[in-house]
């Protein structure tokens, strides 16, 4: 029988190349979505396999891998890419977003600033920030060629017609170095600021849709708005409940079922960090231990 | 006081231990062997082989066991590892006129050269469940006749003759065949990529998009000028020595399907034809494929391209069912930070909805 033997990272070297060819094309024309030739990657399209095919073909053996998704590095899929890193590639992993050299999320960015020399690498399920408008790849990319994005316009406009104020609470478009309007993927709009200026070079990946598009350190992100409707944050009416944050996303965690809820980071590490520097919530929680079962 | 859920490891890692034990079932009852599956779920393989897009029995055996008999879950089993193997190159085109048959039919002419050969098949058996084949029954030996001594030709060979059906295109060798596995597919797409991707495709998805066509949905006329099942040799030709080497000999179900076609301004009316093929004994298959294909060259013969089939988009964007398991149940992950997003957003429409209709009662009630 053909007994399988992976390379380093899993990926073959010729792959990594034709990746890497993209990454770089996509980072020379930022927001741009470049064609790859996505591969049939061990886990199922839709769980990661761009961002995974990504991290793949950029990560060396010095690198400090973190692996987050929603915001945490605990959740199930987040877990199963690592350990797919650790055991490929044998790198060094970390939930310190600090440490990490390559941090692959899915749905976040990491509270911490980032800094210079870091790589963020998005998973993305749905690159075509256009596509729920319409549906055609050669319509939409026809659109992005003559930077036609009235029909963007358009939409957020109806929503204030109809609501009030813009209804797009994740996911929400921007535009990148005054040129590309570009899909964040599904991360909440709360996120937006963060890309924008960023020192850290960040990089996205949509494996199924076989699109690669980047934002090059230092480069203007801009969340599409009106004058008269800028762009807000979501903002929580209460700290978390776990460290005191104010500033950070948070997730609402139903504690029964009477109606009782909290509010905690989503960030894990940033949560954690900031208990241990001495900060205190409403309902400090013990330090985080593995829950033992059976 | 609240503790975050941790445990995510030790909980993925039982998961998959209590898999592995499901999967095994009931000790008592013997282990099935991938010989067994090879044999006797012969069809299962095949189907796992086309869709998984690589040939190996034994390969797309033991993906039906460790995927529990999931057919979609064995055939993503195979394009995985298919993914990771290396090429060689581009095998020569294979010669189907000069298969060794083992069932071939036309639905065309009563009778043609080389004759019907009907072969192993469920057509016109009687669907009664058959308590005899619980356990320990022996099948008759197969009838056997000599060997017949005359060529099998294609039935749409034998209508291109007299050129009452389009010729088949003329390969070109500067031009060589598109992958889509190794190429991002961009639209419109060529033929050779239409037709790997239909390959590839969900057998269901293609099954019900074949049968819309019949039903009215860009209908083009079918009849199955012929389908034939059997072995055909692949070779490769090896720049070392020179010429074509034979590598060994795979079973292949084709489909020509001949369809109607009014002419043009410039063009005679004539048969026009629609392909499908695929590895092993894939009769289902390779029919809708080949309505498929037919229903989406609708653009190419200047026909009027309204129903679903014949949207190339539509149709390959959206064929590939292990593209499809995955991003549906991609919804199985987390997607609470979203949610949390909606959630935020309900409330805020929800609350100045409630102060809009406020406002309104006491407006009403003023007035």
């Amino acid at each position: 029988m053909n007994t399988p033997a992976y390379n380093f990272a899993y990926l073959d070297e010729q792959t990594k190349r034709m990746i890497r060819r993209a990454i770089l094309k996509a980072i020379a024309i930022p927001g741009y979505q470049v064609p790859f030739a996505s591969r049939e990657m061990p886990m199922p399209y839709g769980w990661g396999t761009g961002g995974v095919q990504v991290t793949a073909a950029i990560l060396g053996r010095d690198d400090v891998l973190k692996v987050i998704d929603q915001g945490s590095d605990d959740t199930t899929n987040a877990i199963s890419i690592r350990k797919f890193f650790e055991k490929t590639a044998g790198v060094e992993t970390t939930t310190s977003t600090a440490e990490a050299t390559v941090i692959q999320t899915r749905h976040r960015i990491p509270e911490a600033t980032l800094h210079a020399g870091q790589v963020l690498v998005y998973q993305v399920p749905i690159p075509e920030p256009l596509r729920f408008l319409e549906p055609r790849e050669t319509e939409t990319r026809r659109m992005h060629a003559l930077a036609e994005y009235g029909l963007m316009h358009v939409k957020l406009y109806e929503d204030i017609a109809r609501f009030g104020h813009i209804a797009t609470s994740y996911a929400y478009p921007v535009k990148v170095n005054g040129r590309y309007v570009m899909d964040p993927s599904p991360t909440p709009k709360f996120d937006n600021p963060k890309m924008d200026n960023c020192a850290a070079l960040q990089l996205f990946g949509a494996g199924r849709e076989k699109r690669i598009y980047a934002v090059p350190p230092y480069t203007s992100v801009v969340s599409l708005d009106f004058e008269d409707h800028p762009f807000s944050r979501y903002r929580f009416d209460a700290p978390c409940a776990l460290c005191g944050s104010e500033d950070s996303y948070l997730d609402e965690i139903v504690t029964d079922d009477q109606g009782g809820r909290m509010f905690v980071c989503s960030d894990t590490d940033h949560c954690e960090s900031r208990q241990a520097q001495g900060h205190r919530g409403t309902q400090s929680a013990a330090p985080h231990k593995e829950a033992r079962h059976g | 006081m609240y503790v975050a859920v941790k445990g995510g490891e030790r909980a993925i890692e039982n998961a998959h231990r209590l898999l592995a034990h499901e999967r095994r079932g009931d000790k008592d009852v013997p282990e099935v062997t991938l010989p067994q599956i090879s044999e006797q779920l012969a069809l299962a393989v095949d189907r796992v082989m086309s869709e998984g897009s690589l040939y190996d029995r034994e390969l797309a055996a033991l993906a039906i066991k460790q995927a529990r008999g999931d057919m979609i879950e064995a055939i993503f089993l195979v394009r995985a590892f298919r993914a990771t193997l290396p090429r060689f190159g581009a095998s020569e085109p294979v010669e189907t006129g000069r298969m060794q048959v083992r069932r071939r039919i036309s639905s065309t002419f009563k009778d043609i050269p080389g004759g019907q050969i009907l072969g192993p098949t469920f057509d016109y058996t009687h669907r009664l469940l058959d308590p005899e084949l619980e356990e320990g029954f022996v099948p008759e030996e197969p009838a056997t006749a000599a060997c017949s001594e005359g060529a099998t030709p294609r039935v749409t060979d034998i209508l291109g003759r007299d050129g009452l059906i389009e010729p088949s295109p003329k390969a070109d060798a500067d031009q060589p065949v598109g992958d889509l596995t190794r190429e991002p597919l961009s639209f419109p797409a060529d033929r050779d990529l239409r037709l790997q991707n239909l390959a590839r495709g969900d057998e269901g998805f293609l099954l019900a998009l074949g049968y819309s066509s019949q039903r009215g949905y860009g209908r083009n006329h079918p009849f199955a000028g012929e389908i034939r099942f059997g072995e055909v040799e692949v070779e490769f030709f090896a720049e070392d020595a020179g010429f074509a080497v034979p590598l060994g000999a795979i079973a292949l179900t084709e489909c020509q399907m001949v369809n109607q076609f009014k002419g043009s301004a410039t063009e005679a009316p004539c048969f026009t034809r629609g392909y499908g093929l695929a590895f092993g004994q894939s009769e289902r298959k390779t029919m809708s494929m080949a309505l498929v294909d037919r229903a989406l060259r609708a653009r190419e013969l200047g026909e009027e391209a309204l129903a679903p089939a014949q949207d190339e988009e539509f149709v390959m964007s959206h064929s590939d069912n292990v593209q499809a398991t995955g991003f549906v149940e991609h919804l199985k992950l987390p997607h609470y930070v979203d949610f949390q997003s909606e959630l935020g957003l309900l409330r805020k429409l929800r609350r100045e909805f409630a102060q809009a209709q406020t406002e309104v009662e006491l407006r009403e009630a003023a007035e």
